[in-house]
Protein backbone atom coordinates (compact mmCIF):
# COMPACT_ATOMS: atom_id res chain seq x y z
CA UNK A 1 0.00 0.00 0.00
CA UNK A 2 1.30 3.45 -0.90
CA UNK A 3 2.76 5.38 2.04
CA UNK A 4 1.58 8.86 2.89
CA UNK A 5 4.27 11.41 2.34
CA UNK A 6 4.25 14.87 3.86
CA UNK A 7 1.19 14.39 6.03
CA UNK A 8 2.23 12.36 9.03
CA UNK A 9 0.87 14.21 12.05
CA UNK A 10 -1.71 12.19 13.93
CA UNK A 11 -4.69 14.24 14.87
CA UNK A 12 -3.49 17.79 14.98
CA UNK A 13 -4.93 20.76 13.14
CA UNK A 14 -1.71 21.96 11.53
CA UNK A 15 -1.91 25.53 10.23
CA UNK A 16 -1.14 26.09 6.53
CA UNK A 17 2.51 26.97 5.83
CA UNK A 18 1.50 30.62 5.21
CA UNK A 19 -0.73 33.23 6.83
CA UNK A 20 -4.48 32.93 6.20
CA UNK A 21 -4.44 36.07 4.05
CA UNK A 22 -1.29 35.14 2.12
CA UNK A 23 -3.11 33.58 -0.83
CA UNK A 24 -5.14 36.70 -1.60
CA UNK A 25 -6.51 37.75 -4.00
CA UNK A 26 -6.70 34.23 -5.43
CA UNK A 27 -8.11 32.59 -2.32
CA UNK A 28 -9.52 34.97 0.24
CA UNK A 29 -8.64 35.18 3.93
CA UNK A 30 -12.33 34.60 4.64
CA UNK A 31 -12.23 31.32 2.74
CA UNK A 32 -9.16 30.17 4.68
CA UNK A 33 -10.77 31.20 7.97
CA UNK A 34 -13.80 29.03 7.26
CA UNK A 35 -12.20 26.26 5.25
CA UNK A 36 -9.22 25.71 7.56
CA UNK A 37 -10.61 27.26 10.75
CA UNK A 38 -14.03 25.54 10.67
CA UNK A 39 -14.22 22.67 8.15
CA UNK A 40 -10.73 21.21 8.58
CA UNK A 41 -10.82 21.82 12.34
CA UNK A 42 -14.14 19.95 12.59
CA UNK A 43 -12.75 16.92 10.73
CA UNK A 44 -9.82 16.75 13.17
CA UNK A 45 -11.93 17.31 16.31
CA UNK A 46 -14.62 14.86 15.21
CA UNK A 47 -12.04 12.23 14.28
CA UNK A 48 -10.53 12.44 17.78
CA UNK A 49 -13.96 11.94 19.35
CA UNK A 50 -14.82 9.15 16.95
CA UNK A 51 -11.71 6.98 17.59
CA UNK A 52 -11.63 7.53 21.36
CA UNK A 53 -11.91 4.20 23.11
CA UNK A 54 -11.71 2.20 19.89
CA UNK A 55 -8.86 0.14 18.49
CA UNK A 56 -8.14 3.00 16.09
CA UNK A 57 -7.21 5.37 18.91
CA UNK A 58 -3.61 6.54 18.69
CA UNK A 59 -2.98 4.86 15.33
CA UNK A 60 -1.32 6.92 12.56
CA UNK A 61 -3.71 8.73 10.29
CA UNK A 62 -2.86 6.80 7.13
CA UNK A 63 -3.44 3.54 8.99
CA UNK A 64 -6.92 4.72 10.01
CA UNK A 65 -7.66 5.84 6.45
CA UNK A 66 -6.74 2.48 4.94
CA UNK A 67 -8.53 0.49 7.64
CA UNK A 68 -11.75 2.47 7.44
CA UNK A 69 -11.77 2.61 3.63
CA UNK A 70 -12.46 -1.07 3.99
CA UNK A 71 -12.17 -1.74 0.23
CA UNK A 72 -14.85 0.80 -0.57
CA UNK A 73 -17.37 -0.29 2.07
CA UNK A 74 -16.60 2.76 4.18
CA UNK A 75 -16.52 2.54 7.94
CA UNK A 76 -17.74 5.55 10.01
CA UNK A 77 -14.37 7.14 10.77
CA UNK A 78 -13.26 7.21 7.11
CA UNK A 79 -14.82 10.55 6.28
CA UNK A 80 -13.18 12.46 9.14
CA UNK A 81 -9.82 10.68 8.86
CA UNK A 82 -9.48 11.06 5.10
CA UNK A 83 -10.72 14.63 5.11
CA UNK A 84 -8.25 15.57 7.89
CA UNK A 85 -5.46 14.13 5.74
CA UNK A 86 -6.76 15.62 2.48
CA UNK A 87 -7.00 19.13 3.85
CA UNK A 88 -3.51 19.21 5.32
CA UNK A 89 -2.26 17.93 1.95
CA UNK A 90 -4.27 20.62 0.17
CA UNK A 91 -2.86 23.58 2.17
CA UNK A 92 0.64 22.28 1.49
CA UNK A 93 -0.18 21.96 -2.23
CA UNK A 94 -0.46 25.74 -2.43
CA UNK A 95 1.80 28.71 -1.79
CA UNK A 96 1.64 32.49 -2.23
CA UNK A 97 2.68 33.50 -5.78
CA UNK A 98 2.47 29.90 -6.88
CA UNK A 99 1.06 28.32 -9.99
CA UNK A 100 2.25 28.39 -13.57
CA UNK A 101 4.54 25.91 -15.23
CA UNK A 102 7.04 23.80 -13.27
CA UNK A 103 10.60 23.23 -14.46
CA UNK A 104 13.32 20.63 -14.34
CA UNK A 105 12.57 16.98 -13.74
CA UNK A 106 8.93 17.56 -12.86
CA UNK A 107 8.27 19.32 -16.17
CA UNK A 108 10.13 16.55 -18.01
CA UNK A 109 7.93 13.90 -16.37
CA UNK A 110 4.73 15.84 -17.08
CA UNK A 111 5.81 16.11 -20.71
CA UNK A 112 6.65 12.41 -20.78
CA UNK A 113 3.35 11.23 -19.31
CA UNK A 114 0.95 13.84 -20.73
CA UNK A 115 2.91 14.86 -23.91
CA UNK A 116 2.97 18.50 -22.74
CA UNK A 117 2.33 20.70 -19.69
CA UNK A 118 -0.68 22.12 -21.57
CA UNK A 119 -2.17 18.65 -21.98
CA UNK A 120 -1.62 17.93 -18.27
CA UNK A 121 -3.27 21.29 -17.46
CA UNK A 122 -6.28 20.39 -19.61
CA UNK A 123 -6.62 16.94 -18.06
CA UNK A 124 -6.27 18.15 -14.47
CA UNK A 125 -8.72 20.95 -15.19
CA UNK A 126 -11.25 18.56 -16.73
CA UNK A 127 -10.99 16.12 -13.82
CA UNK A 128 -11.56 18.90 -11.29
CA UNK A 129 -14.44 20.36 -13.31
CA UNK A 130 -16.24 17.08 -13.92
CA UNK A 131 -16.03 15.51 -10.44
CA UNK A 132 -19.77 15.64 -9.79
CA UNK A 133 -20.80 16.71 -6.32
CA UNK A 134 -18.10 16.89 -3.66
CA UNK A 135 -14.60 15.55 -4.20
CA UNK A 136 -11.01 16.17 -5.21
CA UNK A 137 -8.78 16.09 -8.27
CA UNK A 138 -5.21 14.80 -7.96
CA UNK A 139 -1.90 14.44 -9.69
CA UNK A 140 -0.68 11.04 -8.51
CA UNK A 141 2.26 8.72 -9.05
CA UNK A 142 2.11 4.95 -9.46
CA UNK A 143 4.19 2.36 -11.32
CA UNK A 144 6.66 5.06 -12.30
CA UNK A 145 3.95 7.08 -14.07
CA UNK A 146 2.19 10.35 -13.36
CA UNK A 147 -1.57 10.39 -13.76
CA UNK A 148 -4.57 12.58 -13.06
CA UNK A 149 -7.25 11.09 -10.83
CA UNK A 150 -10.57 12.43 -9.53
CA UNK A 151 -12.24 11.12 -6.40
CA UNK A 152 -15.64 11.60 -4.72
CA UNK A 153 -16.23 13.02 -1.25
CA UNK A 154 -13.31 12.01 1.01
CA UNK A 155 -11.64 9.34 -1.13
CA UNK A 156 -7.96 9.89 -1.93
CA UNK A 157 -5.30 8.07 -4.01
CA UNK A 158 -3.75 6.47 -0.89
CA UNK A 159 -6.60 3.98 -0.81
CA UNK A 160 -6.36 3.46 -4.57
CA UNK A 161 -2.73 2.38 -4.35
CA UNK A 162 -0.99 5.50 -5.64
CA UNK A 163 1.07 8.35 -4.18
CA UNK A 164 -0.72 11.71 -4.13
CA UNK A 165 1.45 14.57 -5.42
CA UNK A 166 -0.98 17.48 -5.81
CA UNK A 167 -4.62 18.09 -5.02
CA UNK A 168 -7.41 20.59 -5.49
CA UNK A 169 -10.47 20.50 -3.22
CA UNK A 170 -13.65 20.77 -5.33
CA UNK A 171 -16.18 20.53 -2.50
CA UNK A 172 -18.31 23.67 -2.89
CA UNK A 173 -17.09 25.02 0.46
CA UNK A 174 -13.60 25.32 -1.07
CA UNK A 175 -14.65 27.95 -3.61
CA UNK A 176 -18.15 29.17 -2.96
CA UNK A 177 -17.32 32.36 -1.03
CA UNK A 178 -14.82 33.47 -3.69
CA UNK A 179 -16.31 32.05 -6.88
CA UNK A 180 -19.88 30.94 -6.08
CA UNK A 181 -20.91 28.43 -8.77
CA UNK A 182 -17.94 29.25 -11.02
CA UNK A 183 -15.84 26.17 -10.33
CA UNK A 184 -13.92 26.44 -13.65
CA UNK A 185 -12.68 29.93 -12.67
CA UNK A 186 -11.54 28.59 -9.29
CA UNK A 187 -9.65 25.73 -10.94
CA UNK A 188 -7.88 28.09 -13.37
CA UNK A 189 -6.94 30.43 -10.53
CA UNK A 190 -5.54 27.48 -8.57
CA UNK A 191 -3.49 26.27 -11.56
CA UNK A 192 -2.25 29.71 -12.57
CA UNK A 193 -1.63 31.27 -9.16
CA UNK A 194 -1.56 28.81 -6.27
CA UNK A 195 0.10 25.47 -7.02
CA UNK A 196 3.31 24.84 -5.09
CA UNK A 197 5.44 22.87 -7.54
CA UNK A 198 8.16 22.69 -4.84
CA UNK A 199 5.81 20.66 -2.66
CA UNK A 200 4.90 18.45 -5.63
CA UNK A 201 8.59 17.83 -6.43
CA UNK A 202 9.39 16.95 -2.81
CA UNK A 203 6.48 14.52 -2.72
CA UNK A 204 7.58 12.97 -6.01
CA UNK A 205 11.09 12.37 -4.61
CA UNK A 206 9.59 10.74 -1.52
CA UNK A 207 7.27 8.63 -3.69
CA UNK A 208 10.13 7.41 -5.88
CA UNK A 209 12.22 6.56 -2.83
CA UNK A 210 9.32 4.70 -1.22
CA UNK A 211 8.63 2.82 -4.47
CA UNK A 212 12.22 1.67 -4.95
CA UNK A 213 12.64 0.64 -1.34
CA UNK A 214 9.56 -1.60 -1.52
CA UNK A 215 10.52 -3.02 -4.95
CA UNK B 1 -41.35 16.40 -43.04
CA UNK B 2 -41.48 20.22 -42.87
CA UNK B 3 -45.28 20.25 -42.87
CA UNK B 4 -45.38 17.80 -39.98
CA UNK B 5 -43.07 20.04 -37.97
CA UNK B 6 -45.18 23.15 -38.54
CA UNK B 7 -48.31 21.27 -37.53
CA UNK B 8 -46.77 19.97 -34.32
CA UNK B 9 -45.42 23.42 -33.42
CA UNK B 10 -48.95 24.87 -33.67
CA UNK B 11 -50.38 22.36 -31.27
CA UNK B 12 -47.57 23.17 -28.89
CA UNK B 13 -48.63 26.79 -28.55
CA UNK B 14 -50.80 25.91 -25.59
CA UNK B 15 -47.98 24.19 -23.79
CA UNK B 16 -46.01 27.38 -23.16
CA UNK B 17 -46.38 27.20 -19.41
CA UNK B 18 -44.67 23.84 -19.17
CA UNK B 19 -40.94 23.67 -18.77
CA UNK B 20 -40.33 21.53 -21.83
CA UNK B 21 -40.34 21.90 -25.57
CA UNK B 22 -40.07 19.72 -28.63
CA UNK B 23 -37.32 20.17 -31.15
CA UNK B 24 -36.26 18.39 -34.25
CA UNK B 25 -37.98 15.99 -36.58
CA UNK B 26 -38.10 13.13 -34.12
CA UNK B 27 -39.69 15.29 -31.41
CA UNK B 28 -37.10 14.79 -28.71
CA UNK B 29 -38.30 16.69 -25.71
CA UNK B 30 -35.85 19.07 -24.09
CA UNK B 31 -36.29 21.34 -21.12
CA UNK B 32 -36.19 24.96 -20.03
CA UNK B 33 -35.75 26.53 -16.63
CA UNK B 34 -39.16 27.51 -15.21
CA UNK B 35 -39.53 30.80 -13.36
CA UNK B 36 -39.94 30.70 -9.60
CA UNK B 37 -43.47 31.43 -8.34
CA UNK B 38 -42.03 34.03 -5.91
CA UNK B 39 -39.30 36.69 -5.90
CA UNK B 40 -35.74 35.69 -5.06
CA UNK B 41 -35.90 37.72 -1.83
CA UNK B 42 -39.29 36.42 -0.75
CA UNK B 43 -37.91 33.61 1.42
CA UNK B 44 -35.76 35.88 3.57
CA UNK B 45 -34.52 35.68 6.24
CA UNK B 46 -34.62 31.88 6.07
CA UNK B 47 -32.90 31.74 2.68
CA UNK B 48 -31.22 34.83 1.28
CA UNK B 49 -32.19 36.36 -2.05
CA UNK B 50 -28.55 36.06 -3.16
CA UNK B 51 -28.62 32.31 -2.66
CA UNK B 52 -32.01 31.90 -4.35
CA UNK B 53 -30.87 33.81 -7.42
CA UNK B 54 -27.60 31.92 -7.87
CA UNK B 55 -29.21 28.61 -6.99
CA UNK B 56 -31.96 29.08 -9.59
CA UNK B 57 -30.21 31.05 -12.38
CA UNK B 58 -26.85 29.30 -12.21
CA UNK B 59 -27.06 25.86 -10.61
CA UNK B 60 -30.51 24.77 -11.79
CA UNK B 61 -29.95 26.35 -15.22
CA UNK B 62 -26.70 24.39 -15.58
CA UNK B 63 -28.50 21.12 -14.83
CA UNK B 64 -31.11 21.99 -17.47
CA UNK B 65 -28.49 22.91 -20.09
CA UNK B 66 -26.38 19.82 -19.42
CA UNK B 67 -29.43 17.56 -19.30
CA UNK B 68 -30.54 18.82 -22.72
CA UNK B 69 -27.05 18.20 -24.12
CA UNK B 70 -27.02 14.69 -22.69
CA UNK B 71 -30.47 13.97 -24.13
CA UNK B 72 -29.44 15.13 -27.60
CA UNK B 73 -26.32 12.97 -27.44
CA UNK B 74 -28.44 10.08 -26.17
CA UNK B 75 -30.84 10.51 -29.06
CA UNK B 76 -28.01 10.29 -31.55
CA UNK B 77 -26.46 7.30 -29.82
CA UNK B 78 -29.81 5.48 -29.73
CA UNK B 79 -30.48 6.12 -33.43
CA UNK B 80 -27.03 4.87 -34.33
CA UNK B 81 -27.47 1.80 -32.14
CA UNK B 82 -24.31 2.72 -30.25
CA UNK B 83 -24.91 0.79 -27.05
CA UNK B 84 -21.71 1.72 -25.29
CA UNK B 85 -22.29 5.43 -25.96
CA UNK B 86 -25.79 5.04 -24.54
CA UNK B 87 -24.47 3.43 -21.37
CA UNK B 88 -21.68 6.01 -21.06
CA UNK B 89 -24.24 8.81 -21.02
CA UNK B 90 -26.18 7.37 -18.09
CA UNK B 91 -24.22 9.20 -15.40
CA UNK B 92 -24.62 12.58 -17.14
CA UNK B 93 -28.35 11.89 -17.41
CA UNK B 94 -28.64 10.88 -13.75
CA UNK B 95 -26.62 13.87 -12.54
CA UNK B 96 -28.25 16.52 -14.66
CA UNK B 97 -31.72 15.04 -15.12
CA UNK B 98 -31.78 14.29 -11.42
CA UNK B 99 -30.67 17.84 -10.69
CA UNK B 100 -33.50 19.19 -12.82
CA UNK B 101 -36.15 16.90 -11.32
CA UNK B 102 -35.04 17.55 -7.74
CA UNK B 103 -34.94 21.32 -8.11
CA UNK B 104 -38.36 21.45 -9.76
CA UNK B 105 -39.72 19.82 -6.59
CA UNK B 106 -37.59 22.01 -4.29
CA UNK B 107 -38.90 25.34 -5.64
CA UNK B 108 -42.46 24.08 -5.03
CA UNK B 109 -41.48 22.86 -1.56
CA UNK B 110 -40.70 26.46 -0.59
CA UNK B 111 -43.08 29.38 -0.16
CA UNK B 112 -42.89 32.87 1.32
CA UNK B 113 -44.32 33.09 4.82
CA UNK B 114 -47.16 35.30 3.60
CA UNK B 115 -48.15 32.59 1.15
CA UNK B 116 -48.23 29.85 3.77
CA UNK B 117 -44.55 28.98 4.02
CA UNK B 118 -43.94 27.30 7.36
CA UNK B 119 -47.62 26.69 8.13
CA UNK B 120 -47.95 23.16 9.54
CA UNK B 121 -49.67 20.55 7.37
CA UNK B 122 -53.32 19.89 8.12
CA UNK B 123 -55.67 17.23 6.80
CA UNK B 124 -54.56 13.73 5.96
CA UNK B 125 -50.84 14.52 5.65
CA UNK B 126 -50.84 16.20 9.08
CA UNK B 127 -52.43 13.10 10.63
CA UNK B 128 -50.12 10.74 8.80
CA UNK B 129 -47.11 12.66 10.11
CA UNK B 130 -48.42 12.42 13.68
CA UNK B 131 -49.06 8.71 13.21
CA UNK B 132 -45.64 7.89 11.75
CA UNK B 133 -43.41 10.36 13.59
CA UNK B 134 -45.35 11.25 16.73
CA UNK B 135 -45.61 14.90 15.78
CA UNK B 136 -44.42 17.42 13.21
CA UNK B 137 -41.59 18.35 15.59
CA UNK B 138 -40.55 14.69 15.61
CA UNK B 139 -40.42 14.62 11.82
CA UNK B 140 -38.53 17.91 11.63
CA UNK B 141 -35.99 16.69 14.17
CA UNK B 142 -35.43 13.46 12.24
CA UNK B 143 -35.11 15.12 8.85
CA UNK B 144 -32.80 17.81 10.17
CA UNK B 145 -30.53 15.23 11.82
CA UNK B 146 -30.39 13.07 8.69
CA UNK B 147 -29.83 16.11 6.48
CA UNK B 148 -26.96 17.29 8.67
CA UNK B 149 -25.37 13.85 8.51
CA UNK B 150 -25.25 13.62 4.71
CA UNK B 151 -21.56 13.47 3.82
CA UNK B 152 -20.71 15.43 0.73
CA UNK B 153 -23.65 16.55 -1.40
CA UNK B 154 -27.22 15.31 -1.38
CA UNK B 155 -30.81 15.69 -0.28
CA UNK B 156 -33.00 14.73 2.66
CA UNK B 157 -36.56 13.69 1.82
CA UNK B 158 -39.97 13.07 3.26
CA UNK B 159 -41.51 10.54 0.94
CA UNK B 160 -44.60 8.43 0.60
CA UNK B 161 -44.14 4.76 -0.06
CA UNK B 162 -47.15 4.20 -2.33
CA UNK B 163 -47.07 0.43 -1.94
CA UNK B 164 -46.62 0.18 1.80
CA UNK B 165 -48.78 3.28 2.27
CA UNK B 166 -46.44 4.86 4.76
CA UNK B 167 -44.32 7.96 5.13
CA UNK B 168 -40.55 7.59 5.06
CA UNK B 169 -37.56 9.82 5.69
CA UNK B 170 -34.55 9.09 3.51
CA UNK B 171 -31.50 10.75 2.00
CA UNK B 172 -30.00 10.58 -1.47
CA UNK B 173 -26.47 11.36 -2.62
CA UNK B 174 -25.59 14.00 -5.19
CA UNK B 175 -28.59 14.55 -7.48
CA UNK B 176 -30.07 11.08 -7.17
CA UNK B 177 -33.86 11.47 -7.13
CA UNK B 178 -35.76 9.78 -4.29
CA UNK B 179 -37.03 7.10 -6.65
CA UNK B 180 -33.48 5.69 -6.79
CA UNK B 181 -34.00 4.56 -3.18
CA UNK B 182 -37.21 2.69 -4.05
CA UNK B 183 -39.45 2.54 -7.09
CA UNK B 184 -42.62 3.17 -5.06
CA UNK B 185 -41.31 6.27 -3.28
CA UNK B 186 -43.01 9.59 -4.08
CA UNK B 187 -41.21 12.73 -2.89
CA UNK B 188 -43.33 15.06 -0.74
CA UNK B 189 -40.66 17.36 0.72
CA UNK B 190 -37.03 17.52 -0.37
CA UNK B 191 -34.39 19.71 1.24
CA UNK B 192 -31.25 20.42 -0.74
CA UNK B 193 -28.16 19.98 1.47
CA UNK B 194 -25.56 20.65 -1.24
CA UNK B 195 -23.34 23.42 0.11
CA UNK B 196 -24.52 25.74 -2.67
CA UNK B 197 -27.98 25.70 -1.08
CA UNK B 198 -26.80 27.48 2.07
CA UNK B 199 -23.10 28.36 2.11
CA UNK B 200 -23.18 32.08 1.35
CA UNK B 201 -25.52 32.62 4.30
CA UNK B 202 -24.88 29.84 6.79
CA UNK B 203 -21.29 28.93 5.83
CA UNK B 204 -20.23 25.63 7.39
CA UNK B 205 -23.17 25.59 9.83
CA UNK B 206 -25.53 23.31 7.92
CA UNK B 207 -27.60 22.53 11.05
CA UNK B 208 -28.52 26.25 11.31
CA UNK B 209 -29.78 26.20 7.70
CA UNK B 210 -31.78 23.07 8.48
CA UNK B 211 -33.26 24.75 11.55
CA UNK B 212 -34.40 27.79 9.56
CA UNK B 213 -35.54 26.24 6.29
CA UNK B 214 -38.67 24.83 7.96
CA UNK B 215 -39.98 28.40 8.26
CA UNK B 216 -40.50 28.48 4.50
CA UNK B 217 -41.50 24.89 3.76
CA UNK B 218 -44.69 24.79 1.70
CA UNK B 219 -46.73 22.05 3.34
CA UNK B 220 -49.73 22.87 1.12
CA UNK B 221 -47.89 21.46 -1.90
CA UNK B 222 -46.77 18.37 0.02
CA UNK B 223 -50.37 17.79 1.13
CA UNK B 224 -51.65 18.07 -2.46
CA UNK B 225 -49.21 15.41 -3.64
CA UNK B 226 -49.99 13.19 -0.66
CA UNK B 227 -53.77 13.42 -1.17
CA UNK B 228 -53.44 12.79 -4.89
CA UNK B 229 -51.35 9.66 -4.32
CA UNK B 230 -53.63 8.32 -1.61
CA UNK B 231 -56.77 8.40 -3.77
Amino acid sequence: MAASTAVTANYVLKPPPYALDALEPHMSKQTLEFHWGKHHRAYVDNLKKQVLGTELEGKPLDHIINKTYNNGDLLPAFNNAAQAWNHEFFWESMKPNGGGKPSGELLALLERDFTSYEKFYEEFNAAAATQFGAGWAWLAYANDKLKVVKTPNAVNPLVLGSFPLLTIDVWEHAYYLDFQNRRPDYIKTFMNNLVSWEAVSARLEAAKAASSSSA
Amino acid sequence: MAIRCVASRKTLAGLKETSSRLIGFRGIQTFTLPDLPYDYGALEPAISGEIMQIHHQKHHQTYVTNYNNALEQLDQAVSKGDASAVVKLQSAIKFNGGGHVNHLIFWKNLAPVKEGGGEPPKGSLGSAIDTHFGSLEGLVKKMSAEGAAVQGSGWVWLGLDKELKKLVVDTTANQDPLVTKGGSLVPLVGIDVWEHAYYLQYKNVRPEYLKNVWKVINWKYASEIYEKECN
